[in-house]
């Protein structure tokens, strides 16, 4: 399978703090990664990072064999590159139709002289963003809250609705900053066959950070651990719950270890 | 009171409100806040009427029609405003805001050592040219012109920056972009403005373009409500009555002034219209917002009733 993102000895250094080391690993195309570790591993730095939220101080990024360092956030997202955030950032006062319509605005090209003017090209186009904004809520099952303000939907179903919004992009690669955070085992049970079924509806791939190890264990195919900005462990879900290095980062070592 | 006196009002009010409306783009709908929103005026204000002022009087003018006048004064503020943009719209919040303090202040003291223009003495014998029918019509098309703009994909964008920077930028925008188109169209409002209200007086100065005409433009846009377009035309025909209709308390009008709109912002914070428009689908939309808000709050309660019975 050919991958989709390629990194290659990332790094990125805070004056003297390394908060990513010379990390390697690539998202195959169609596949759901899980990128874990401790919390300061380094995790959402490599999410910012890819989005160009922040600059690598070394190591590349190539997606879709196409470097992306040094790009703005958002070209990147032009490019096909999405996330969503660990703590939810909706646009908060807009209403679950106008948050995904907002999104939407990659899929229209009409200028702004035929917008002041309401020409017909505008007419048409907004059709069809509408038209697409209410498709993807049904799709989600937020047909519902259509008209709810952001900020008055429950947790659960923000987290829903920023996948939503990342959605209506067209991503062809999708990053998801601990999706199930505050979420009860039910509901990140819906979550993980929402992220199955997004895949596989949508055609991405899929790049998710998480702490819920059932969630990580449970959909994702390859698993990329992360301590220190280092990666200490690569592989399958079995292979990497059986890793000594991953469980000691997770456990820490245990007393005998430290003494023998 | 006359008609004369009222419309001289309804004018006065008509030009601020173009200035006001543009100011809401920026402040109500992409979220900067400015305090140089006079010193654009003041340029489309000498800009207008050195293009139409007649060439026999001094200082001298280019005695052109008044239609070039408003073309011209307005381009003159975007096109400065978009050199301000380029340095000054990567800073945040309440940076920006202080950088345009400063831009609108400096924009007036160029304006008061520049004798071409009559310097601190002002410019006497500008045409009177801005009739009651070119104010109504100028704000027609001002309200017009922002209305579909904020509901096309270049608004939402601008919209989206308000709300949220950071997601906006991942979710594809340009957000530098968005806040200098946001920037240009609210200066060139100012400035046409400006050249209105030139045209009104028929004399400028620069101490008419100062901070405190600055701040009166943001407060109109806080008072009518933040992304409102609707609250800014209310505020603007509002605010610029109220001083007349205190008249009455003659030295303590301003205190009047002060107070009502301490007492309005108290009753109402997020202003007279707080982000609602007074259009058949504004309506709608506040009248859906409000159901939708409703049946949820029912659902959670119903789900919350389901669970306890378990």
């Amino acid at each position: 399978m050919a991958a989709i993102l390629h990194i290659r000895d990332l790094t990125k250094q805070f004056g003297g703090l390394t908060a990513v080391d010379a990390v390697s690993f690539s998202v195959p195309e169609g596949g759901i990664v899980g990128l874990i570790g401790p919390n300061g591993a380094g995790k959402t730095t490599i999410f910012n990072l890819i989005t160009g939220i922040y600059r690598p101080t070394s190591g590349s990024i190539e997606y879709r064999g196409k470097s992306i360092v040094g790009l703005e956030p958002f070209r990147i997202a032009d490019m096909g590159i999405t996330r969503t955030f660990q703590n939810i950032r909706l646009f908060k006062n807009l209403s679950v139709f106008d948050n995904v319509l907002t999104a939407c605005h990659l899929s229209a090209n009409y200028s702004f002289a035929e917008a002041i003017l309401r020409l017909p090209r505008f007419r048409a186009q907004e059709k069809h963003l509408t038209a697409k904004a209410e498709e993807l809520l049904g799709i989600m099952n937020l047909s519902d809250y259509r008209d709810l303000i952001a900020n008055n939907l429950p947790y659960g179903l923000q987290r829903r609705l920023e996948i939503v919004r990342a959605l209506a992009l067209n991503p062809k690669l999708l990053l998801l900053d601990e999706p199930a955070a505050g979420m009860n085992p039910d509901e990140t049970e819906q979550l993980m066959r929402l992220i199955v079924r997004i895949r596989d509806d949508f055609g991405l791939s899929v790049l998710v950070i998480e702490h819920h190890m059932d969630l990580i264990m449970g959909v994702c195919e390859h698993i990329v651990v992360l301590n220190f900005g280092e990666k200490i462990a690569e592989g399958s879900a079995d292979e990497i719950s059986k890793n000594a290095q991953v469980i000691e980062a997770y456990l820490g070592t245990s007393e005998e270890a430290v003494d023998a | 009171m006359d008609w004369t006196y009222i419309q001289g009002i309804l004018m006065l009010a008509g030009i601020n409100m173009i200035a006001v409306l543009g100011l809401s783009l920026l402040t109500g709908f992409t979220g900067l806040f400015s305090f140089g929103h006079a010193g654009f005026m003041a340029i489309g204000a000498y800009v207008g009427a050195w293009i139409s002022a007649s060439p026999a009087s001094t200082p001298a003018g280019m005695g052109l029609p008044f239609i070039l006048a408003i073309v011209g004064g307005g381009a003159a503020a975007g096109v400065v405003s978009y050199f301000i943009g380029r340095i000054s719209l990567n800073l945040k919040g309440d940076y920006f805001c202080i950088a345009t303090l400063g831009f609108g202040e400096a924009i007036r003291l160029i304006f008061n050592n520049v004798n071409r223009f009559g310097g601190a003495r002002g410019w006497p014998g500008v045409p009177s040219n801005s009739s009651f029918l070119a104010i109504l019509i100028a704000d027609i098309v001002a309200v017009l012109f922002l209305a579909n703009l904020v509901k096309s994909r270049h608004g939402r964008n601008m919209i989206a920056v308000r709300e949220e920077e950071l997601a906006a930028q991942i979710a594809g925008i340009d957000v530098f972009r968005s806040k200098m188109t946001s920037l240009v169209i609210s200066a060139v409002y100012a400035g046409v403005a400006g050249v209105f209200f030139a045209h009104y007086m028929t004399f400028i100065q620069p101490k008419m373009f100062s901070l405190t005409k600055s701040t009166e433009l943001t407060i109109i846009v806080i008072f009518g409500g933040l992304g409102s377009i609707s609250g800014s035309v209310l505020g603007a025909l509002v605010l610029t009555a109220l001083p007349e209709v205190l008249r009455a308390f003659e030295i303590w009008r301003l205190v009047f002034y002060g107070a009502a709109v301490i007492l309005i912002m108290v009753s109402r914070p997020k202003g007279l219209m707080g982000g609602l428009e007074l259009t058949p689908s504004g309506i709608r939309k506040w009248t859906a917002e409000r159901n939708a808000l409703r049946q949820a709050k029912a659902t959670l309660l119903a789900e919350d009733s389901g669970r306890k019975e378990d």
